[in-house]
């Protein structure tokens, strides 16, 4: 059931991020291209998606504070930390950084696939290298604890 | 303001929010996609059938929506032309978002209405960054 969930959760993730016009690159880089404010040129659209958004969470929060568990499992499992670290920071700026050069966060890159006709070449190359940033950072948050142990 | 979509953009953050919430509220986790990348790198690890699962069904919605309302979904329009320029922003969007933990979805959808100060950072920051990044592309180099 909780299995079942997560597909139908990120069913209607995906329904929205293609609705929403998200899983097109050019769409996001062009909210993102602050200089075209001022000419008229600019798309606000991604703000929009998260004037819907943001909502819905912000009531799914109250009502989670009414629960003792979460409907399908033991316990809920969020997120604690609230201490600023470079990690995150650097992390966040370099992310930032990726995502204005293709305009194609990871939930856009994964989603567009069936979508993306002639771009599919591009899009498998993307995502594979996405794919392969996730493992460095992975590899690079280890590699420390192993140090210590060697 | 050029091809501003207001309302479907409105309508598919909804649907956003939803899946959030709902993974939220009957799981009880966060619907972040590049902790999803991450999780199913790790076949033994105890999120693994779960983000395999929702990262599956994400162009099964687009598959979706294209069956039942073909005139809702977009072109995409991606530029494949300078392919190192792809990988390496490739690199660079999955390598950043597992080092702050979180990306657009994790930090922006998910942290934002709940008000975690780590996430309103991180959330500022990378759009300051791609707004800069836009920025130099287009207009310096």
């Amino acid at each position: 059931m909780r299995l079942l969930t997560a597909l139908l959760s990120g069913v209607i993730f995906g329904i929205g991020l293609t609705v929403s016009q998200m899983v097109n690159p050019l769409k996001v880089l062009n909210f993102l291209d602050v200089a075209a404010i001022p000419k008229g040129g600019w798309d606000p659209s991604l703000l929009m998606v998260f004037v819907g958004a943001l909502p819905v969470m912000f009531v799914a929060y109250q009502l989670r504070r009414g629960m003792d568990k979460p409907l399908l499992a033991a316990n809920f499992s969020i997120p604690s930390r609230t201490d600023i670290d470079p990690q995150l920071v650097g992390g966040a700026a370099i992310f930032g950084l990726g995502w204005g050069l293709a305009g194609l966060c990871p939930g856009p890159a994964v989603t567009m696939l069936p979508l993306a006709g002639p771009a599919l070449t591009s899009g498998l190359i993307y995502s594979a290298a996405m794919m392969a940033g996730v493992a460095f950072a992975a590899a690079a948050r280890n590699a420390p604890a192993k140090a210590v142990t060697a | 303001m050029q091809n501003f979509t207001p309302w479907v953009s409105l309508i598919g953050g909804a649907f956003i929010g939803v899946s959030a919430a709902l993974y939220l509220l009957a799981v009880g986790r966060i619907a972040g996609i590049s902790g999803f990348l991450e999780d199913v790198l790790k076949p033994k690890s105890s999120g693994f059938a779960l983000a395999a699962m929702f990262l599956i069904g994400l162009p099964l919605g687009a598959v979706l929506t294209r069956m039942v309302a073909p005139g809702a979904v977009p072109v995409v329009s991606l530029d494949g032309s300078k392919l190192p320029l792809l990988i390496a922003a490739g690199l660079l969007v999955g390598f950043g978002a597992r080092l702050g933990s979180g990306c657009t979805s994790g930090h922006g959808v998910c942290g934002l209405p709940r008000f975690s100060g780590r996430s309103w950072i991180a959330t500022v920051t990378f759009m300051v960054t791609a707004a800069a990044t836009v920025f130099v592309v287009r207009h310096i180099l």
